[in-house]
């Protein structure tokens, strides 16, 4: 058995792992990646952008759909085709770029790129097929899983995100399993691309994870996209023969949904099973991996980070831990702690929150001011007619310190970024205020929402 | 329309007097029949105030906190058809619908608010901070921080709402090692201060304590116990019956020996009437056991304990103290001991001095159990020891019978069989 030695050593190839990876190859560490699939993991390959794609390629379908039946803005087409495979493969093609990418940084930072599937022998050692690799750092990044459900086994017409993000056809009828938002951003664009879509969610309301102000222009969209709702309905099973998906309703009775494909979008639980991570026997969170705020576990020189560790399963998180863990390796002081990790669903409209909720501000015992500015009120929301939605802030009363930001509506997502920073720079209401932002642009939301809070909003 | 008054009940014998406690109810608010209006409080007891009537408050006649006579007016509620108030017959309650500035009996606590932001033209000016809370500084000042490895919370922020800039950062360095510039330890001065209100539970403690300590005349004996025996014992019966009977603390044991103590004590459970200049020796042992609730000290009793097997004490301490814990403990099973036990548990120190629970005469602290060496027969063993911190009146109990009487105690519980040999 050949054996390899190296400063660092990192399990796993996502976001998480390969800016790692290339912090540590900037750093003048010598590190070896083990990868079993792609570069780029979940999120390049079969997560955030393949979807995105997906979803870009849904939103100008029924747009064109949109104009071909007559549509306001004059203009005139006739009624698109689909070509599906075509799509997956412009989607293909922009992961095919993207993975490349990040081989090319990898090797430009002269890191060692083993592919394969790595199994843990000890806190130093990993085997890679015949290969042993000895390392002083140990950084564990392997991700997360879907969660599956027992009743519902993958194969043939039940799928998960993954296949759902590389369709052969569009299925007639398509039933999402999960109203979070994997499944609600899927869900619209197969809606979109053409499908019946119908959403079966256990809790009363879709996007339980956020606040019913928030959620409710979500749920207005889709009821005019006409996505059906199967609130506080809970899944018993799949019936292959009539392809139908049996359902239980609030009052115990079971409904059948003729579906001809069933999207599993439930959760993702932390990677931790098939790679002998049980050999390091080490502290765990729930499923997670325990860590510290420098990401340490409770072996020392053993790392962890991204979703393995737990919540907020978020790709940047997980990229900021990783070139965090890098820059202690090479002896720097470092600590994860960040104001706000910003959290985005694109859903359509889209859904962005970062910092604290009114909710979570309150449970921390703040006194605080909740203000939000309608896009109605909003030239540009008008023009990319898009009028539902809002921004909302979050500030201490006392200083008027932002403490959190919320918007939902077209395009949002953007705005993580004014609202990341505001945030991280510690902001205050003021700061925003008077701050000139650019018209016509949705961003003169973020400094009405300011001004309300402040009790002058110019244009409300 | 009419307007009915619901005067403040008479609801314990021979009170004058009740402390309103709470109100669950506005002026402006819809009421429904038996709805629970307000919390008052006697002696001990929380009792319930519920509505007669259907209607709109209209008027509140006091403020939580005072004392109000009974019979004095408590509520006015507008009702429907007549009421039981005849028009002009009576000028209205003192607190009326809109608050008259009049001296409110206590100070309503304020929230307590961190003081915003010195300006930055004072750089100096150091910004309260809770230990707990979050240092304000912008990503680039954090890892500078931690570059330069200083610990942001240390460092004063002269920016809008304490925010930590470089400068700040700069001028930290700039003072050393040493935070004698400073002219401190780097932490900031806490200058809030809260005020909390002296009322109802609370008030009443401090009342019956200040009683106590200057009616009586408090000494207090402490003796050690060996309890290795006693623990014995106990685990074997909690492991024999403490499936079927339920498990025993050392409580009904100490109740145990209380009772058969005090057959030849009968000085020590008893309540002087300092005014009429009478000890009533009392037959019954009824031992109070001081629990600590979310509102305060409680005194829950265990009636006739002479009468009680061991599992009998031991059920009915824990429905007292449970009963106690969530305000549900009435009236008569806050009152009536005449004597007291007090355990603080594994916080029970080393030696305590009970207050007296007035008129009792004695009372009973029972600190925590510790193995320690001691010297049996030239020999040093491992032995659980506990020791017994009691107060007693001096007025008329004398040092020499309180002494024999924890002695006595102390026989009993060394040697458990004796509890239980008639």
């Amino acid at each position: 058995m050949q054996t390899l030695n190296t400063k660092l050593l990192i399990i796993g190839g996502g976001p998480g792992g390969y800016v790692a990876a290339i912090r540590a190859g900037q750093l003048g560490i010598e590190t070896i990646l083990v990868e079993g699939q792609s570069l780029g993991g979940t999120c390049l390959n079969i997560g955030c952008i393949p979807s995105k794609a997906l979803i870009h390629v849904a939103e100008q379908f029924h747009q064109t759909r949109h104009h071909s039946q007559g549509s306001a803005l004059g203009i005139t087409v006739s009624a698109p085709t689909l070509d599906i495979g075509k799509s997956v493969e412009w989607k293909d093609g922009i992961v095919d770029r993207l993975t490349t990418g990040v081989a090319a940084l990898l090797k430009k930072h002269k890191v060692q790129v083993m592919h394969g599937w790595a199994k843990v022998i000890d806190g130093k050692t990993v085997e890679v097929g015949d290969t042993r690799i000895q390392c002083e750092h140990l950084l564990l990044a392997t991700g997360s899983k879907s969660v599956n459900l027992p009743m519902l086994p993958l194969g043939g017409p039940i799928i998960s995100s993954t296949e759902a993000l590389a369709p052969t056809s569009v299925p007639k009828h398509l039933v999402v399993v999960g109203g979070g938002y994997i499944g609600l951003e899927l869900g619209i664009a197969y809606r979109k691309l053409g499908a019946e879509v119908s959403v079966v969610e256990a809790q009363e309301r879709i996007l339980p994870a956020y606040d019913g102000e928030l959620t409710q222009p979500v749920h207005e969209a889709l009821k005019q996209l006409g996505v059906k709702l199967y609130l506080k309905h809970s899944v018993e099973g799949f019936d292959a023969q009539a392809s139908t998906l049996q359902v239980r309703d609030p009052n115990g009775d079971t409904l059948n949904l003729d579906t001809d494909r069933v999207l599993v979008a439930v959760g993702r639980k932390p990677n931790t099973q098939g790679w002998n991570l049980e050999a390091l026997n080490l502290a765990m969170n729930g499923a997670a991996v325990k860590i510290d705020s420098r990401c340490q576990t409770s072996m020392r020189n053993v790392w962890a980070i991204g979703d393995l560790s737990g919540e907020p399963m978020l790709a940047h998180r997980a990229m900021a831990q990783g070139e965090m863990v890098a820059e202690l390796i090479a002896g720097q002081h470092r600590e994860f702690n960040p104001t706000a990790i910003a959290a985005v669903c694109f859903t359509d409209p889209e859904l962005v929150v970062v910092g604290k909720t009114p909710d979570e501000a309150k449970a921390a015992g703040l006194d605080c001011i909740v203000s939000s500015f309608p896009f109605a009120a909003n030239g540009r929301a008008m023009t990319l007619e898009s009028k539902s939605g809002f921004v909302r802030v979050v500030a201490r009363r006392d200083n008027h310190l932002i403490v959190g930001w919320q918007a939902v509506g077209v395009g949002v997502s953007e705005l993580s970024t004014a609202f990341g920073q505001s945030l991280e720079m510690g902001a205050r209401l003021e700061d925003i205020a008077g701050t000139i932002h650019a018209h016509p642009t949705l961003g003169e939301a973020v400094q009405e929402a300011a001004l309300r809070a402040l009790g002058h909003a110019l244009h409300l | 329309m009419g307007t009915h008054v619901i005067k403040m009940p008479d609801i314990g014998e021979g009170i004058a007097e009740v402390e309103l406690s709470v109100w669950h109810v506005k002026v402006g608010d819809m009421v429904v029949e038996d709805q629970v209006l307000a919390d008052v409080m006697t002696d001990k007891a929380m009792v319930d105030i519920p509505s007669p009537v259907h209607g709109r408050v209209i008027a509140l006649g006091g403020e939580p906190g005072e004392v109000m006579a009974v019979g004095s007016e408590l509520i006015r509620i507008e009702v429907e058809g007549a009421g039981n108030l005849k028009e002009s017959a009576q000028p209205a309650p003192a607190a009326a619908a809109v608050p008259a500035p009049k001296p409110a009996p206590v100070a309503t606590p304020e929230p307590v608010v961190e003081k915003a932001a010195a300006p930055r033209c004072a750089p100096q000016a150091p910004v309260a901070r809770d230990p707990e809370e979050r240092p304000l500084a912008s990503p680039a000042v954090r890892k500078h921080a931690l570059d330069l490895g200083i610990q942001l919370r240390l460092v004063q922020g002269s920016g809008p709402a304490g925010r930590i800039l470089h400068e700040d950062l700069e001028a930290y360095l700039a003072q050393g090692s040493s935070t004698q510039a400073m002219g401190g330890s780097g932490y900031a001065e806490r200058h809030d201060e809260q005020q909390i209100p002296v009322i109802g539970m609370r008030r009443k403690i401090a009342q019956r304590m200040q009683e106590a300590t200057q009616r009586a005349a408090h000494f207090s004996y402490v003796e050690e116990i060996d309890v290795t025996a006693l623990e014995e014992l106990r685990v074997h019966l909690n492991e024999k019956h403490g499936a079927s009977r339920g498990k025993l603390t050392l409580l009904p044991f100490l109740v145990r020996a209380l009772v058969v103590a005090l057959r030849d004590f009968p000085q020590m459970n008893a309540r002087y009437d300092d005014e009429a200049q009478v000890i009533h020796r009392s037959g019954a042992v009824h031992v109070g056991v001081a629990t600590q609730s979310d509102v305060g000290l409680m005194v829950p009793v265990v009636r006739h304990a002479e009468a009680r097997s061991l599992w009998d004490s031991a059920a009915e301490i824990s429905r007292l103290a449970t009963a106690a814990r969530t305000g549900k403990a009435s009236r008569d099973e806050l009152s009536g001991s005449t004597i007291t036990l007090t355990s603080l548990g594994a916080l029970g120190g080393i030696v305590s001095t009970p207050v007296l629970n007035l008129p009792e005469v004695a009372i009973v602290g029972v600190n925590k159990i510790v193995e320690r060496p001691m010297v049996i027969k030239g020999q040093i063993v491992i032995r659980k020891m506990m020791n017994l911190s009691s107060s007693f009146d001096h007025r008329v109990v004398d040092g020499m019978d309180a002494a024999q009487f924890i002695q006595a105690l102390r026989g009993l519980l060394e040697q458990p069989a004796t509890l239980f040999v008639e």
